[in-house]
């Protein structure tokens, strides 16, 4: 039976951190290969590429995903935002200031998957005690081991972030 | 990966077409195991067919008090999902007990019943795999295989499948929608995937050019007995050596209808209806459990490194069923087995 | 003064990153991330077979590929040196270093065979999908226990191991007359490093024979040399550049592939090339070596150890005789009279073994100080309190005096924070619901080394200050520390002051590893920061009306970008005054760190530790969680508390993960590791990890270091999966000595 051609190239548009990208892209490239070597969003980190460590995490209409198992292609219209889109100007996204007060990161190499998980699984909104944060935060391997930093970090995000709702309400 | 044909259909008869046309074509969804599978070589469909447009991301009741779960419902919405909370925590319990947050909000439901096998053979183009490459030999046997089935293999594989969300639709007796080039079908959920046999290629029952587009979860209600405990080899984002979702009706201290579906330990998510049968109208203890478990594994074989799991599965069963008979199910950021 | 206020110290002080901004917002750059123009990707084929000759290699379908712009071969390789001593590195074991694509020749699973380059990732990754081998297979071996009646002693020893100490005593005549004795063999199974950031090289073609690098290194300057000398290229034109590194964990301490092949197609084709390894492919670029330990263990009746045997297998490649001092620990870490040890090595096709994370010693202590609690418990006497019977006071492998050893204090502290006296004396007699309950504790220990390292520094007349050497940062800390040694030498504030690290043209600097960057470096930079004081103070005494002009440098104080007399601190000059004064813009100097020969004679040190673990077992299912980790050092000034917890932190979780769930599962029929990846190979993930307490004792040593600093890099890992598989040992009263203690062996 013959088989069907390559496609060549397919026409995309993302918004990546609020900027509209209209891209024609060939379908077998990753959103992270897209990210690191096309767009020079290399905040995004390539650490397995099979969706094993969680390095790659970015947020896709704002739910966190691995980068590197999406072709970028299925995800035309989508919304993303890398780490590169966390901070507000000059001021960092709290998580991003938790992380360097409570030191959450060694080589900082999954730092930014981290934190991107991180923020995610804040607006999901499931987790509530250390032990749920360390479960949602199963996905995010740290080889240097800091953990312990990376869940004070989160807790102390979310203990402050409910208490100034807390004051608001 | 190789280059491939994209085709991103708007409806599912095209869809259908699209898979139909070439027998190397592969429905893409959440991606996340077939561009993993894609990477490694291991799927190098000539066409994936996107159907991430179709419309297949509801949940929906059925007229007969069951849910309708459209197959792209990402394992996160499902497991999070307010009526599945409230109806299926058994379900919820399970998907959550699988993967990692980001995978599951990529993953979809019908993605999840169609993931392959994690034997490192299979992952490994470089090794003779008969589910990869049929008639190539198992290299499981007699090799690495602390990860795989004791029960229902075959000379021809060992593998298992590794889905937890699946261990649990087993057992709530979920029915799989499919749309084919023959129309639309229903497929009892433990027809939909298959024991090795001799053609351990296949997975499941399903025909060139069909795509599941939903499934269907029926009324049923267990109350508070159920749970989903999973073993393995880390305290999260590993795959199960033994999982187990039990569901029990108990009435009046006799235990009624009961499910157990195991995960882990064979190429389907594995049930045993007739020992589920013989337990119905004890009462519910440590020693009927045991009974039953030994009843279950009666077959069991470990093929060398696994040969642990079925005392591990026989253990993981009491102890499911005794936490589903007190009410506990296991709560999946809780590292304690109850 | 006000001015002078800004001089509080910043070494001993928590500081976070300097480089934490950078890292946070994504913003720090590693070595597969910098742009370069028309830049090709290279995406390497490796080895299916662990040996033989490529007797064919079928590149067509690759070709066709679109974009593939070469392919390279050993029949096609790119110029490079011929003679084996060429392609030695640094750190190098004796033998014959791996030469990619040298010839026909397999030496292991996944040795590199091909490099697909074209202009696009994907191009290059689907062509490299293509390439088609065939072998003819040769006999091989993969398995240590096979080759283990054939080890040997390795007749040329590796620079800088020390083999094991002659025997002292008699070691089996005590073993034979002793009251309690116990005689085990642990195996700790092989690990892989793994750290997060893929290896990577991105080389910039910047004319014919110049290169700028970036590469994944622990040492620019060893990969710099590496290139220089492989490829026949002049010093000069070559710069390589790892500002950032992703881990390492001693896994790029040694040029890899990528690097080669970066520098080889990029001078084949006159491009700028980067070079990724798989996930996969990290698992062939060198691993901890599988081990056996055959321990024996003799004790009087009190409790006093009258000998020790200690006989170590461990695994090397064919090409190369990697060595670690895997047994020496067990003679030195407590007193005793009688001890006996031995390593040796055994040949096994794969690649050569290299250091990861304490190499030697987070395999030896651990089996060593299991086999301790194995005696504890036939003398019953508490493990704590053995240890300090037997405390040593001196090296008694060599007799040399130690410059410290505050591990009495590591022993109390780290009691007293686990709640040592919880712990049941009787193994498998604590419970909490289905889950059993134990404690455990190991004692730790690592060199503390000071090697040779030069560093400059950089005063400008604003009151900048850079600090220069080509350290690397693995994420250690050394880009903070180094500015917070700067800040306090010349009394700045942080913000004054400038790392820089991780270029090999800057001031010469040993790999990062062993634990000695923060001694080393840290003492040069130190070094440096002096003479620019002291270039300082002779241009303040020149200057007319100069307040300090009478004084000597006993007598002044750098403060604040001041310098003042210290009994008068008003009496002070900027430093700019000064400078302006000798009508400098800036002044830059030289420091110096060497050992002293001279003391090394004398003295030696040792960083030391003290793990305590609590672990909970399911009675059943035999899930091991652990709750709680308190480790306690005697490391000697902490620069940085705050970076310094999380390297503990780091090796903890590594020992947690050597305790209970790293290993390479090989099939030896084939040859292979068949769970190359990060889902098949388990290292702990955040659910693992509860409470780790990191406990700092007091420790002065002004002999270690000019600092007085120990490093810290590895002394988390040494002792901690013994702590805790001692802690399970107390929980079940089951002693598994086969490493991961994976649930399977707790079942039974």
């Amino acid at each position: 039976m013959p088989q069907p051609s390559p496609t060549t190239m397919v026409p995309i548009v993302l918004t990546i951190n609020g900027v509209r990208h209209e891209l024609s892209l060939a379908p077998w490239v990753t959103l992270l290969d897209l990210l690191r070597e096309r767009l020079g969003l290399t905040g995004t980190k390539k650490g397995c590429d099979q969706g094993q460590c969680g390095a790659c995490t970015v947020l896709i209409d704002g739910r966190r995903v691995n980068a590197c198992l999406v072709l970028a292609v299925a995800r035309d219209g989508a919304d993303i935002t890398t780490v590169e889109g966390l901070a507000t100007g000059d001021e960092l996204h709290p998580l991003q200031a938790a992380f360097i007060e409570h030191d959450a990161f060694q080589c900082g190499y999954c730092t930014p998957g981290q934190i991107c998980s991180g923020v995610g699984l804040m607006q999901e909104g499931h987790a509530h005690t250390r032990e749920e944060i360390r479960e949602q935060m199963s996905g995010n391997i740290c080889r240097c081991g800091a953990y312990t930093n990376i869940a004070d970090a989160i807790e102390d995000v979310i203990a402050r972030q409910s208490a100034s709702r807390e004051a608001a309400e | 990966m190789n280059r491939f044909d994209y085709i991103r259909p708007d409806t599912i008869a095209d869809a259908v077409a699209a898979l139909a046309a070439f027998p190397g074509a592969k429905a893409l969804a959440g991606g996340t195991n077939l561009v993993d599978l894609m990477k490694y070589d291991v799927a190098t469909p000539a066409r994936v067919v996107d159907i991430n447009r179709l419309p297949l991301k509801a949940v929906e009741d059925t007229a007969d008090g069951g849910l309708r779960v459209g197959a792209l419902v990402t394992n996160s919405d499902l497991a999070w999902h307010p009526q599945i909370a409230k109806r299926y925590p058994l379900l919820a319990s399970a998907i959550l007990a699988g993967a990692s947050g980001q995978l599951r909000n990529a993953a979809t439901t019908g993605g999840n019943l169609l993931q392959r096998t994690r034997c490192y053979y299979f992952y490994d183009t470089s090794t003779p795999c008969n589910k990869r490459v049929p008639g190539s030999g198992c290299s499981a046997i007699g090799g690495v295989n602390r990860i795989h089935a004791i029960l229902g293999a075959s000379d021809s594989c060992i593998a298992v499948h590794p889905s937890d969300m699946c261990v649990a639709l087993a057992a709530l007796d979920a029915e799989v929608e499919v749309e084919g080039p023959q129309g639309r079908r229903i497929i009892p959920f433990a027809q939909f995937h298959r024991l090795p046999d001799h053609n351990p290629e296949l997975d499941n029952t399903l025909e060139p050019g069909d795509l599941v587009t939903a499934i269907i979860l029926p009324a049923t209600d267990f109350g508070r007995h159920h749970t989903y405990l999973k073993i393995r080899d880390r305290l999260s984002y590993a795959f199960a050596l033994v999982s187990v979702a039990a569901a029990i009706a108990i009435e009046d201290g006799i235990i009624g209808d009961i499910r157990v579906a195991l995960g882990g330990v064979a190429h389907k998510p594995w049930r045993d209806r007739n020992a589920e049968q013989r337990l119905r109208g004890e009462p519910p203890s440590e020693a009927t459990f045991l009974r039953f478990a030994e009843d279950v594994l009666r077959e069991s074989e470990g093929c060398g490194q696994n040969d642990f799991k079925i005392e591990l599965a026989r253990r993981t069963i009491v102890r499911a069923l005794m936490q589903a008979t007190r009410g506990t199910p296991q709560d999946q950021s809780d590292k304690v087995v109850r | 003064m006000e001015a002078l206020q800004s001089n509080i110290a910043h070494i001993g002080k928590p500081t976070s990153r300097v480089d934490g901004k950078l890292k946070v917002t994504g913003r720090a750059r590693y070595a597969a991330e910098y742009p370069a123009a028309d830049l090709l990707h290279g995406v390497i084929v490796s080895a299916t077979v662990p040996a033989g000759r490529i007797t064919k290699l079928e590149l067509d379908r690759a070709r066709a590929v679109p974009g593939v712009v070469q392919i390279f071969t050993h029949e096609n390789r790119g110029k490079a040196a011929w003679l084996d001593r060429k392609w030695r590195d640094e750190v190098a074991p004796p033998g014959h270093p791996f030469r990619p694509l040298h010839s026909d020749r397999i030496l292991f699973d996944g040795q590199p065979i091909a490099l697909v380059v074209a202009d696009s990732f994907e191009a290059a990754r689907d062509a490299a999908s293509l390439v088609r081998a065939e072998y003819d297979i040769d006999d091989f071996c993969t398995e240590l226990e096979v080759r283990r009646p054939e080890a040997y002693d390795p007749p040329e020893k590796r620079s800088g191991i020390p083999p094991p100490p002659e025997p002292r005593g008699d070691a089996e005549d005590a073993f034979d007359r002793a009251k309690h004795r116990i005689s085990s063999e642990y195996r700790i199974n092989a690990e892989h490093h793994n750290p997060m950031e893929l290896f990577g090289t991105t080389c910039v073609f910047e004319g014919p024979g110049q290169l700028t690098i970036y590469e994944k290194t622990q040492g620019s300057q060893n990969s710099q040399g590496y290139v220089t000398s492989v490829f026949g290229l002049r010093s000069k034109n070559v710069r390589v550049i790892n500002h950032y590194v992703g881990g390492a964990f001693g896994a790029a301490l040694r040029p890899q592939q990528q690097l080669f092949f970066a520098v080889m197609a990029s001078l084949e084709l006159k491009r700028s090339v980067r070079v990724t390894l798989t996930r996969s492919q990290m698992f062939y670029i060198g691993y901890r070596p599988d081990t056996y330990h055959a321990i024996a263990l003799a004790a009087d009746n009190k409790g006093r150890l009258t000998s020790i045997m200690h006989d170590a297998v461990a695994a090397t490649s064919h090409h190369e005789d990697y060595q670690e001092a895997v047994v020496n620990w067990s003679g030195m870490m407590y007193h005793c009279d009688n001890v006996k040890l031995s390593y040796a090595l055994a040949k096994l096709n794969t690649a050569t073994p290299c250091d990861m994370r304490a190499p030697g010693a987070s395999v030896g202590v651990n089996a060593f100080e299991c086999a301790i609690d194995e005696l504890c418990h036939d003398v019953g006497i508490d493990p704590l309190e053995f240890r300090r019977i037997n405390f040593a006071s001196i090296d008694e492998n060599t007799g040399k005096m130690l410059t410290s050893k505050a591990l009495l204090e590591c022993y109390q502290q780290g009691a007293a924070a686990i709640g040592w006296d919880r712990r049941p004396v009787k193994p498998r007699s604590l419970k909490d619901g289905r889950e059993l309950v134990g404690l455990g504790m190991a004692t730790g220990m690592w060199d503390a080394f000071l090697m040779k390292a030069a560093a400059e520094a950089k005063l400008t007349a604003d009151g900048r200050l850079e600090v220069s050497t080509a350290a690397s940062d693995i994420g250690t800390g050394t880009w903070t520390i180094l500015a917070q040694i700067g800040a306090d030498a010349l009394g700045l504030p942080l913000e004054a002051i400038t790392s820089r690290i991780g270029d090999s043209t800057l001031p010469a600097s040993p790999v990062e590893g062993g634990s000695w960057t923060a001694a080393s470096n840290g003492s040069a930079v130190m070094a440096a920061c002096e003479a620019i004081k002291a270039t300082l103070f002779k241009h303040a005494r020149a200057m007319t009306n100069s307040p300090v002009a009478q004084a000597e440098y006993d007598d002044v104080v750098f403060a604040g970008g001041r310098i003042a007399l210290k009994n008068d601190l008003a009496r002070s000059l900027s430093f700019a005054e000064v400078m302006h004064a000798a009508d400098l813009a800036e002044i830059t100097e030289t420091g110096k760190a060497a050992p002293s020969l001279l003391q090394m004679r004398k003295y030696i040190s040792y960083t030391h530790s003290a793990v305590f673990a609590e672990v909970r077992v399911d009675e059943d299912l035999g899930v091991v969680r652990i709750p709680r980790i308190v480790c306690a050092a005697a490391a000697g000034r902490i620069i940085n508390p705050k970076t310094a917890r999380s390297q503990i932190l780091g090796g903890v979780v590594m020992g947690i993960g050597m305790a209970l769930h790293e290993e390479a599962m090989t099939d030896h029929r084939l040859g292979k590791i068949m769970n190359h990846s990060l889902a098949e190979y388990h290292v702990p993930a955040h659910a693992d990890i509860a409470d780790i307490e990191v406990i700092f004792v007091d420790e002065t040593d002004e002999k270690v270091s000019p600092l007085g600093v120990k490093g810290l890099g590895e002394i988390g890992i040494v002792g901690t999966a013994a702590a805790v598989a001692n802690a399970i040992f107390n929980a079940t009263g089951r002693r598994v000595r086969d490493f991961p203690i994976t649930l399977d062996k707790l079942l039974a």
